[in-house]
């Protein structure tokens, strides 16, 4: 077996792959913002609450209601995705035309407040939820073991990721959307209703980081604190890739994934700054990000 | 009419002595009421205690108890202001708990400078009677060493004498680290590796599978909390128990048990000082702990009888020396009449503040071996008092002299 900078080739295969499967998790979340702030220029703050609220959801239904995985992979994020739309209506709606501090403000405060609630009703140490018994075991590659789980993740997220580019890009409904965007008075002339729009995409975006939070809850604590742990990773994410760019959400969501965690071989003290170094670097060189499109 | 008299007399004087001897005292829980340890201490803590003082206060009428509590949110800024604050405006006597080594070393030396009391249950610095020592302070349920000594040693003498660490980056997973490697080498096993992550780390997968490679027969989890709970899931999820190696927690409490669930934790070897369901006292305090905590879905920490145990011993002392004004010769007190109480049974405190009782190496359950909510642990060995602890001397402490 030959080796690579002292590592064997067969660790860092490995390496690669998981860094692949965390890098579906950062595009998962990344792109839920991306589609919120490049549609609704909306800082989402309140990404990573969500994130947690689609994992408790999926908790609170196997415990209450007997649901399991595959149902609460669907109804999950609905719920979840209802509850942004009532505060897109309620609260959101009033900053679009402010500067992005109010909404950053708005949003900061109510995942404050939502990951409060839950704490106060479930404490901190988190929930136990189990994997489906169908996506159990893993296979032995050769170089490493994969868990079926891992490999539903990458395939999960790479579906997913691809089907929100698809639409908003490559489709009608996209297209009205984007000019929405870009004009909503000329937009609202063409007799479409540009704010029920606004809504169903921020209930989408916030659909998509609940749908992360179920994929997450048999692999990772669900607790109240699990989102804000990882929104300022994903946060760094969305700068690299450029604010906005849904594209660009995805391809850096994977790519840094597998930067992390090539990090955590050669060295792991570092692995949870890498990210942040490589937003600084981005940010002096090309300040729109690596795909953003200059303002 | 004359017995009339006496008995007015006597009645007027059982109440002026009464009177006289009427003592208040006021306790702070300062803990971690809102973060990674809310659930191994926090409210659990603050019940503990006001069960205490209930306690107490049932046999000693002439003395009036009130707990206060504060959220030390883990900074260690915020722990010294309140401690502080506490003392100068608040007149409180006694802190107890406070959870994170980092604040507690704080708050050990505010209680220095002001002649108060300290009795750390939540913390695990072994610094707190070692370099770090105090006349007035007492450190309750365990410590690194402690830890590190009990499952260390317990696992490298049934076998598992190669080992790789997952090292939390910071001074309390060095320290365990530290301590653990050390155990381990002296009972003639070896350390082949170690990794060391960065704190509240959410994946660990990577490290899981260097562990995996190393082929070591022991992954020592030198962390705690969320990072303990994740990485116990995700080495269940990469078959880490099932090929062979096996996980030791280094730190793990009785509420990361229930909050992984016993088909993840199952097989888990660990120590603590204290388990709800161990004997009959521990269970119909368990009881009505829950009551006053108000949750049938969570069990007590060892921590949190610590901060019950400690409170009394600290009322005891008090009452025994009727002046509580003075912490250093309270703590004094503390040391010198020994331990009793239901929950650690009978015990001493040493010169360098460690309360010492014995230890127990626990392994969690299989689910099919659990028979109701909370039932978790099987006892493997008792480590007794005498050997749970750093011996007196190695610990450096300026109060033991020689």
């Amino acid at each position: 077996m030959f080796e690579i900078f002292g590592i064997p080739s067969t660790a860092l295969f490995g390496q690669l792959l998981i860094g692949l499967i965390n890098g579906s998790f950062y595009a998962l979340l990344s792109l839920g913002l991306a589609v919120i702030f490049g549609m609704l220029n909306i800082i989402n703050f309140t990404h990573g609450a969500q994130y947690m609220l689609g994992a408790f959801t999926a908790y609170l239904l196997l415990q209450k209601t007997g649901l399991g995985y595959w149902p609460a992979l669907i109804i999950a994020p609905i719920i979840v995705g209802t509850i942004g739309m009532i505060i897109e209506r309620t609260m959101l709606q009033w900053l679009y035309k402010l500067d992005h501090l109010y909404g950053l403000l708005l949003t900061f405060g109510l995942a404050l407040i939502i990951e409060g609630v839950i704490r106060n009703y479930y404490g901190s140490a988190g929930q136990p939820y189990t994997m489906p018994d169908s996506l159990r075991g893993g296979q032995n590659l050769g170089f490493m073991f994969l868990p079926n789980y891992r490999a539903w993740v990458i395939l999960a997220s790479l579906i997913v990721c691809f089907g929100t580019w698809f639409v908003i890009e490559r489709t009608r409904l996209g297209a009205y959307l984007r000019a929405a965007t870009e004009n909503p008075q000329l937009v609202r002339a063409f007799g479409i209703n540009v704010p029920r729009m606004i809504t169903l995409t921020y209930g989408f975006g916030v659909a998509l980081a609940a749908f992360a939070g179920v994929m997450a809850a048999p692999i990772y604590n669900v607790s109240p604190q699990m989102g804000a742990e990882l929104i300022i990773v994903v946060f760094a994410v969305v700068v690299i890739g450029g604010m906005g760019s849904i594209l660009g959400a995805v391809v850096t969501g994977f790519g840094l994934g597998v930067i992390e965690g090539l990090t955590k071989v050669f060295f792991p003290e570092a692995s949870n700054t890498v990210i942040f170094i490589i937003m600084a670097i981005v940010l002096l060189v090309r300040p729109a990000g690596l795909f953003g499109r200059r303002a | 009419m004359k017995r009339m008299i006496l008995a007015a007399l006597a009645v007027a004087l059982v109440s002026s002595t009464a009177s006289a001897q009427q003592m208040n005292v006021k306790i702070g829980v300062l803990t971690d009421m809102s973060s990674l340890y809310a659930d191994v201490t926090g409210p659990g803590s603050v019940a503990a205690a006001r069960m205490a003082a209930a306690d107490f206060m049932k046999d000693n009428p002439n003395v009036k108890i009130e707990v206060i509590s504060g959220d030390h949110q883990n900074k260690a800024d915020i722990g010294t202001n309140i401690a502080n604050q506490w003392y100068d405006v608040e007149k409180v006597d006694l802190i107890i708990d406070v959870p994170n080594s980092g604040v507690a070393l704080a708050v050990n030396e505010v209680t220095r400078a002001k002649n108060k009391v300290f009795i750390g249950s939540g913390p695990a610095s072994s610094d707190l009677t070692g370099a770090k020592c105090s006349p007035n302070t007492v450190h309750w349920t365990y410590d690194t060493w402690m830890l590190a000594n009990g499952t260390g040693k317990a696992i490298v003498k049934t076998g598992g004498d190669t080992w790789f660490f997952l090292t939390s980056d910071y001074a309390f997973g060095h320290a365990l680290e530290r301590d653990t490697a050390a155990v381990v080498e002296k009972n003639g096993g070896k350390v082949l590796g170690k990794v060391r992550h960065p704190i509240n780390t959410n994946d660990f997968s990577s490290f899981l599978l260097q562990a995996q490679s190393s082929k070591a027969k022991v992954i020592g989890l030198a962390n705690a909390g969320g990072d303990t709970i994740n990485s116990i899931k995700q080495a269940s999820e990469f078959g880490i128990v099932k090929g062979g190696q096996s996980l030791a927690g280094l730190l793990v409490f009785a509420s990361d048990i229930v909050s992984l669930g016993l088909p993840t934790a199952q097989g888990l070897i660990f120590t603590e000082t204290w388990y709800w369901d161990q004997n009959d006292a521990n269970r119909a305090w368990t009881k009505r702990w829950m009551t006053e905590r108000k949750a049938t879905d969570k069990v007590p920490t060892m921590n949190m009888a610590g901060v019950y145990a400690g409170t009394l011993h600290y009322l005891k002392a008090i009452s025994a020396l009727k002046n509580k004004d003075d912490g250093k010769a309270v703590v004094a007190k503390m040391k010198e009449i020994p331990t009793d109480d239901p929950l650690f049974g009978k015990g001493t405190i040493r010169p360098d503040g460690r309360k010492l009782h014995p230890a127990y190496l626990y392994e969690v359950k299989k689910p099919s071996e659990s028979k109701y909510f909370g039932d978790l642990y099987k006892v493997r060995a008792t480590i007794p008092a005498d050997e749970a602890f750093r011996p007196l001397k190695e610990g450096n402490c300026p109060l033991v002299s020689g």
